[in-house]
């Protein structure tokens, strides 16, 4: 049997080096041989975002990436959004206005909206709206998804 | 702050954020599929790529002699049928002898990983022998070459048929001075929730079996498990994870869980079954398609004087709550008007598809579309406008329906009033432009089903457990099921509250059989009431332990003393008291922690009739919605600019929680009538994805302005009563009617997609008639 290529991987902050046969996803890779259990799987075709990461800052299908195309790349998931026990803005004001409620997708949302106001402190609806249609909820009708992400916009820094 | 502006209490009826928010947007809380057990097998299903089909020979012996492969079962080894509700046990864990859908589940495999489990499947031989295919529902009501069910009426595919006369529906029509009618179909819909189901099964040596499951139903779970696998129940333990959604999708015991169950039995090792998401397609169990034909009668002031309905509803492959649905396709039409007569007669039919069963407003969406667009049609031949029609005939509060339905608190004219005046109704409804319009439609659902399934005289449906221990903390044991739904929020807040402690002092325990105590499920809006009320129970009990030392320590007699903040004082010098610790340590002398319990049985009501039963409840929610809409008269397409939703809960007890049900029950309720279904090619479902089978956007969701309007009801927790499913129903005949005002076209196929509205305006064109006829 041929070694396993290993990948070098920045997940979270921290360099990790991982075996990884050529056609591993990302999204097993981080669920089953990271225990990274916090990116949840809904489809696995790339059709609810409930698998989003994000793969050198932008949001990322990993159900549909290969494990290999980040090799030497940054990976972050939902549990290396906030350090500490203090929640990200955008974490914490899903929990104040109620924007996650079965929460299989809220990971996913979580890491579209800290990439969307990373970029656009000041995003307006529209745009917050076309960042997150590619994520699907079935619970909250997106209402109170939008409310959170908006008023995260304003508390974040400017 | 004046006695009179104090809030009654401290954290019911204000927003409440879910206790469970903060790891839920950490990716912390654990779903099944999150789980692993040492040694842990994987399952997967072999599924029927034919829909009926008698099975000659399903041969495993290659599969089996796979390395890698722990076990391969077939049907024979568990053949007890099961079903949620026990008259109609028709399922088995795994097809024996017959296969009747697509999807159908014909072996089951545990083996190292994933791709060995594929490769088993592969290797197993199936013979089968082609049995005829039925798959539309109007034509299995007569005898067929080969029922889908031996116990299908006379030789045919129907499963259940009702019928249920009240007054004399013939006399009302011969006296009426108007009618209106609506023959309408409706496509399946499927609850799409985004965690696919997943069971890990655990056999022990110590002879038990634990079952971790995403279930909404752990307790109906529990006991299938017991039928079919012949384990007494106390040797299995049922534990829910945290739930993904569920709407009624997760509320039948599956056959993937018990199968997963006999192949940890069979091997010893764990092993779990995650479903891809086309597998959760072809599960479904979701809204039955459905035709139904609604006549409605009027004298001429616009008093109604009967309905009478026929329905027939597509049920699929297997019985699962069908029978419940086959009712409440009639009797959910008993609110929230007063009707003097009424007629029903329902079929549900067996087709060669996957099975139907419950969903969000289970059995009361389809009959309220049809009820509420007969009712804008016959206020527009009687001249009246759709709320004077309707406020003319609301139910009294305190009153009993015509098929015995006992109606306590109803708001339901504060509902028409705050949806009117919110809405700007008066200059908007036939005063828009081409292509805008606004409508009307109402709803009325059960807060609770008062009969459960799988009824033991006596027992309670719900049962609460508190805890007290010298921690200062409370710990609340209940099989209820939080599905997202917000009901662990609600369980700790009613604790808190009642016994006067900070919320964070509450932690509810994780849903585990062999720890809390049984409540029969998240379903039928129940959780609320019937949770709500155990829960306060218990916790007045607990708060009574608490004052008994309290007067212990102050020597103020009992009936002197109030619950305070962490606090329990002397309500008339209120700077005596004691320290919520310091009562709880006196209590706890001698006795150690502090317990308590409380339950929750429905009350008797309902008459003695057959088929009485169907659609009883402690209390039903009332609502009134308007929808505004704009129409692209080109393309057909149109969108929803706004819903005002004025809805009867009885007293919000968590305004944040009843928000996001009313959020996520317009947007459910929006997709079915604009997009979603399940589209069929004979037996086959050509659209198993959430890219095919598409729920609505953020882009598509309408602003919405709640206005919960409900006074307290008189047996309800703190007077509340359910907000899970009663807001959905009025979304879809809000919107039809709306489209109605926009464009002058009736739509009576769902859903209404641009093309159908096209056509819609081409045809009104043609026939000549105007746009707005009122």
């Amino acid at each position: 049997m041929t070694a396993q290529p290993v990948l070098r991987i920045r997940i979270n902050g921290h360099p990790v080096d991982v075996p990884a046969p050529p056609e591993r996803i990302l999204l097993d890779l981080l669920r089953e041989d990271l225990n990274l259990t916090g990116t949840k799987r809904g489809c696995d075709l790339g059709t609810c975002g409930c698998c989003t990461v994000l793969l050198d800052g932008r949001p990322t299908l990993s159900c549909l990436t290969l494990a290999a195309m980040a090799d030497g790349r940054a990976v972050t998931t939902v549990e290396g959004v906030s350090s500490g026990p203090a929640l990200h803005p955008v974490q914490q004001s899903f929990v104040d206005h109620g924007a996650t409620q079965c929460g299989f997708c809220t990971p996913g949302f979580v890491m579209t909206a800290v990439a969307l106001l990373r970029d656009h402190p000041h995003a307006s609806r529209e745009q917050v709206m076309d960042a997150i249609s590619g994520n699907l909820c079935r619970c909250t009708g997106y209402t109170k998804i939008v409310e959170a992400i908006l008023a995260a916009r304003a508390a974040g820094p400017a | 702050m004046d006695a009179a502006q104090r809030p009654e209490h401290r954290l019911i009826g204000g927003s409440i954020p879910y206790i469970e928010g903060p790891l839920k947007v950490s990716g912390r809380t654990e779903y099944t599929d999150d789980l692993k057990r040492p040694g842990m097998l994987v399952g997967r299903l072999l599924r029927a790529p034919w829909a009926h089909a008698k099975l000659l020979r399903v041969d495993v012996t290659k599969a089996r002699e796979m390395p890698g492969v722990f076990a391969v079962l077939t049907g024979e080894r568990y053949p007890t049928p099961f079903g949620v509700l026990p008259i109609t046990k028709d399922e088995t864990a795994i097809a024996v002898d017959r296969s009747r859908y697509i999807g159908d589940v014909i072996a089951a495999v545990a083996a190292q990983d994933e791709l060995t489990a594929e490769r088993a499947l592969a290797a197993v031989e199936v013979q089968v022998e082609a049995l005829p295919e039925y798959t539309d529902p109007r034509m299995g009501r007569t005898r067929v070459d080969a029922p889908i069910h031996e116990k299908g009426l006379n030789h045919s595919n129907i499963q259940k048929e009702v019928v249920q006369h009240f007054g004399d529906v013939d006399a009302a029509f011969r006296s009426a001075a108007a009618t209106a009618r609506v023959r309408a179909s409706f496509a399946g819909v499927t609850h799409a929730f985004t965690e696919p189901q997943c069971t890990i099964a655990e056999a022990t040596p110590d002879g038990r079996l634990t079952v971790w499951s995403s279930t909404q139903v752990p307790h109906y779970l529990h006991r299938s498990l017991s039928e079919v696998l012949g384990l007494p129940m106390h040797r299995i333990r049922v534990i829910k994870p945290e739930v993904g959604g569920g709407f009624g999708g997760k509320s039948d015991p599956l056959p993937h869980e018990i199968a997963c169950a006999a192949l940890a039995l069979e091997t010893g090792r764990p092993v779990k079954i995650l479903f891809d998401r086309d597998e959760v397609f072809y599960t479904n169990h979701g809204r039955h398609p459905t035709f139904n034909d609604v006549q409605i009668a009027a004298d001429a002031e616009g008093h109604l004087l009967g309905y009478d309905i026929e329905a027939v509803i597509e049920g699929g492959a297997w019985s699962s709550f069908g029978t419940v649905t086959t009712y409440y396709n009639g009797v959910m039409a008993m609110g929230p008007y007063r009707l003097p007569n009424f007629r029903y007669k329902g079929q549900r039919v067996f087709t060669n598809r996957p099975p139907s069963g419950a969903m969000r407003a289970h059995g009361g969406t389809n009959i309220r579309y049809s009820v509420e667009v007969a009712l804008d049609q016959l206020a527009e031949t009687l001249k009246l406008d759709p709320f004077d029609l309707r406020a003319r005939n609301a139910l009294p509060p305190n009153s009993t329906t015509i098929n015995e339905f006992r109606i306590t608190s109803t708001s339901f004219l504060k509902c028409l009033s705050a949806a009117r005046d919110r809405s700007g109704w008066a200059e908007k409804w036939g005063r828009l432009p081409y292509g805008q319009g606004v409508g009307l439609g109402c709803g009325f659902y059960i807060s609770g089903s008062n009969s459960p399934i799988h009824f033991t005289p006596k027992m309670p449906q719900c049962t609460v457990h508190l805890k007290a221990d010298m921690d200062g903390g409370i710990t609340v044991h209940c099989m209820q099921a939080d599905i997202g739904q917000g009901s662990n929020t609600l369980l700790a807040a009613i604790v808190a509250e009642v016994v006067g402690v900070s919320l964070d002092r509450v932690h509810v325990s994780p849903v585990d059989s062999d720890v809390t105590p049984v409540d029969i499920g998240s379903y039928s809006s129940r959780v609320t009431f019937m949770m709500g009320n155990a829960a306060r129970k218990a916790a007045e009990a607990l708060r009574d332990r608490l004052l008994e030392a309290t007067h212990q320590l102050t020597g103020y007699p009992r009936d002197a003393l109030r619950v305070g903040v962490e606090r329990y004082e002397v309500e008339h010098r209120p700077e005596v008291g004691v320290s919520y610790m310091e009562a709880l340590q006196q209590a706890m002398q001698g006795t150690g922690a502090l317990q308590s319990t409380g339950a929750y049985t429905s009350p008797p009501v309902g008459g003695t009739f057959k088929g009485a039963r169907a659609g009883t409840a402690p209390a039903y929610s009332f609502a009134a919605y308007v929808a505004q809409v704009s129409v692209d008269e080109e393309t057909g397409s149109y969108g929803v600019e706004k819903v005002w939703a004025a809805f009867d809960c009885g007293r919000p007890l968590n305004r944040l929680a009843v928000e996001g049900q009313i959020h996520g029950s317009i947007h459910m309720g929006l997709g079915q009538l604009m997009g979603e279904s399940m589209d069929y090619r004979g037996s086959r479902l050509m659209n198993p994805s959430l890219l095919d089978y598409k729920i609505l956007m953020p882009q598509q969701m309408p602003e919405v302005e709640c206005l919960l309007v409900g006074d307290a009801d008189p047996e309800g927790p703190f007077g509340a009563k359910e907000a899970g499913e009663g807001p959905l129903v009025a979304t879809l005949p809000a919107v039809a009617n709306a489209l109605y005002d926009a464009v002058g076209v009736r739509f009576y196929d769902l859903p209404i997609t641009p093309d159908r509205v096209l056509k819609g305006i081409d045809r009104r064109r043609a026939e000549g008639r105007s746009w707005k006829g009122h």
